[in-house]
């Protein structure tokens, strides 16, 4: 089943092959990025991109820009 | 050797990585200045355009270390939350506190950068606040346990220089920790004039991004932090009201 997520403040669709955090930046192109991951408000460290992805997730992408 | 927390660098110009006119400009910049901490800021990403360059991820990081900074918090809680998301990067345990106070003299604001740096320490982050010249909130600081202080020249984007020599020289004086002129610099006169009042280091940004040319503003910026600092090492000659003479003033040859 398709689940609906918040995605960086917008509505996206996860297909289903798309399980866990880490796939989901695989499937966006982002496997190799530097950033980081927020899901539903709590910080993800890097071992814990095999968390599942559930309907209603709120997922922020995050990373570093040039600054000050 | 400028020595933050367990860390040691050779160069006292730290350097901010916004609003350069393009990648290739900023990279010859950023390495024709030879700093060693380079600042960055934390934003989501614009994952709909995420085949954007992005100016970290050409860098070779292992010569770099990384300083994020807080902007965009204008509470204690906002700043260390972005902390924590930085530290989550596995890239850096360095946090310059910035939180605003006033959105048009972008001035900091004291009571939550005082409460994010004992918050930020007590999760064990090295902890580099970007303060105003208040010297007695930089000794409160210093007190707390901060890495380093970085009071601000001016305010940040202002390249006006250095408004109150005598606040920052009270703080260099006082402080048991490193002190970083940060914030207000337009030029490398700036530069030389904190470090000749004795400041272990410099972080700028603009000053170099919106120079016409900002690689060659990037290298007189780093020659200026090196003037600056030797000249406060050899030791000023006295100020006087009047002249004296060089030559000397037997066997004048004149009648």
């Amino acid at each position: 089943m398709e689940k609906m997520i918040d995605l960086n403040g917008n509505s996206y669709p996860v297909i289903p092959e798309v399980e866990t955090i880490q796939q989901l930046l695989e499937h966006l192109g982002l496997g190799d990025r530097i950033l980081i991951v927020e899901k539903n408000k709590e910080i993800l460290q890097k071992d814990h991109y095999d968390a599942p992805i559930m309907d209603r997730d709120q997922i922020e992408i995050i990373h570093f820009v040039g600054g000050g | 050797m400028l020595k933050i927390a367990d860390k040691e660098f050779s160069s006292r110009l730290l350097l901010g990585t916004g609003k350069y006119p393009s990648f290739d400009i900023q990279k010859q910049a950023v390495a024709v200045s030879e700093a060693e901490i380079l600042t960055f800021a934390v934003r989501r990403m614009d994952i709909f355009e995420a085949s954007q360059p992005n100016f970290l991820e050409q860098l070779d990081l292992t010569r770099y270390t990384l300083l994020p900074n807080t902007a965009g918090a204008s509470t204690a809680e906002e700043a260390v939350h972005i902390a924590r998301l930085a530290k989550a990067s596995g890239l850096c345990d360095m946090v310059k506190v910035e939180i605003i106070g006033c959105s048009r003299s972008l001035l900091p604001d004291p009571v939550e950068t005082l409460r994010a740096s004992e918050m930020l320490l007590e999760e064990g982050f090295i902890v580099l606040p970007y303060t105003s010249d208040d010297v007695v909130l930089a000794r409160k600081l210093c007190e707390l346990g901060v890495h380093a202080i970085m009071p601000g020249a001016a305010p940040i984007g202002s390249g006006r220089g250095i408004l109150n020599p005598l606040n920052l020289s009270f703080i260099i004086e006082q402080s048991n920790v490193p002190v970083i002129i940060d914030a207000g610099v337009g030029s490398p006169k700036d530069a030389a004039f904190a470090m000749e009042l004795g400041a272990d280091g410099v972080l700028l940004n603009t000053a170099v991004s919106e120079a016409a040319n900002p690689v060659m503003m990037a290298e007189a910026m780093k020659l200026a932090i090196e003037a600056g600092r030797l000249g406060y090492k050899a030791g000023r000659m006295p100020v006087r009201d009047y002249g004296v003479a060089s030559s000397p003033t037997e066997g004048l040859v004149t009648t």
